[in-house]
């Protein structure tokens, strides 16, 4: 019998169709009729979902300066 | 004209140049100071993660980055597009990367490293979540709070992301390796799985394991928000 941990065990396998014909039927017999298990499976796929969206822009302040010089330099000889 | 692109692209790995990159590598070239601040900026965070799978502190990741930055601009009259601008740039930090960790006398690889992370049975959620024995064994003790009826806002909040990135920065290193560049690049499993040198079965269990972990950061975030 597939259990809960088993759903969360397996859900990027899942997610990434990474499974046999059977084993995906399984899972998704267990899914349908586990309200949480299907939270869950919903809650990874909003995980990747934000990671996707994450638009950090942090780069050291020196750094960038430093790069820019670099790339004026460039420019300069060039 | 699209099925000629489709087919140089399914045919060849020297898939030429996108339209987008080929104008910022022109505006590069051009001395445009905004459009290498944007890629620089877009880019260095995530690559300064991924350094890190190779070096051991954050400070010498940084420098590796910096570098990184540094041959892109010395290479740029050499570039000749016959890869992507990004994956140029990706393969630049990766020498970079290596040379640094040979410096450093870390001759393990990423490849062990990764299966030494990807070993034990840690499914992503922690065995007191689930009974331990009897009729309902392996099954949720606790419940799971759906996410779908929560206001948009909270989820694309900006505390939301800073806990999202506080979740990668603690990960183990080559499962923050794999997780920015699966999910934050969105890089497909098999470029991911050459560019660290890992197998593909290893990548799975670190990315399963990071989703798990940045998840478990996100319903941290959202019981706090609720308390």
């Amino acid at each position: 019998m597939v259990t809960c941990a088993d759903i969360v065990k397996l859900v990027t396998d899942y997610n990434e169709g990474r499974m046999t014909p059977a084993e995906r039927r399984r899972f998704e017999e267990h899914v349908a009729i586990c309200p949480p298990c299907r939270s869950f499976l919903a809650q990874m796929r909003t995980t990747v979902e934000l990671l996707g969206e994450l638009r950090e822009e942090d780069v050291p302040p020196d750094m960038e300066e430093h790069l820019l010089t670099a790339f004026r330099d460039w420019k300069r000889d060039t | 004209m699209l099925r000629a692109t489709v087919s140089s692209v399914a045919g060849s790995r020297t898939v030429a140049i996108e339209p987008a990159e080929e104008r910022i590598l022109a505006q590069l070239r051009d001395g445009d100071e905004e459009a290498f601040c944007i890629l620089v900026r877009r880019h260095s965070p995530s690559m300064t993660r991924v350094a890190m799978a190779f070096v051991s502190r954050r400070a010498v990741a940084e420098e590796v980055v910096q570098e990184t930055w540094l041959n892109v601009v010395r290479g740029l009259d050499g570039f000749e597009a016959k890869s992507s601008l990004r994956t140029w740039i990706w393969v630049i930090l990766r020498n970079c990367a290596s040379r640094r960790a040979e410096q450093e006398q870390r001759l393990v690889p990423l490849s062990e490293l990764a299966a030494e992370e990807a070993s034990g049975d840690d499914i992503g959620v922690s065995p007191d979540q689930f009974f331990e024995e009897g009729r309902w064994a392996g099954m949720w003790s606790s419940g799971v709070a759906p996410w779908d009826d929560l206001p948009e806002e909270r989820l694309l909040s900006s505390e939301l992301q800073a806990a999202l990135l506080e979740a990668l920065d603690t990960l183990p290193r080559m499962q923050r390796a794999v997780i920015t560049l699966r999910d934050v690049e969105g890089w497909p499993p098999r470029e991911v799985c050459e560019y660290l040198g890992v197998a593909d079965g290893n990548q799975r269990v670190l990315l399963h394991r990071a989703r798990a972990a940045a998840r478990a950061a996100i319903e941290r975030y959202l019981e706090e928000g609720t308390r």
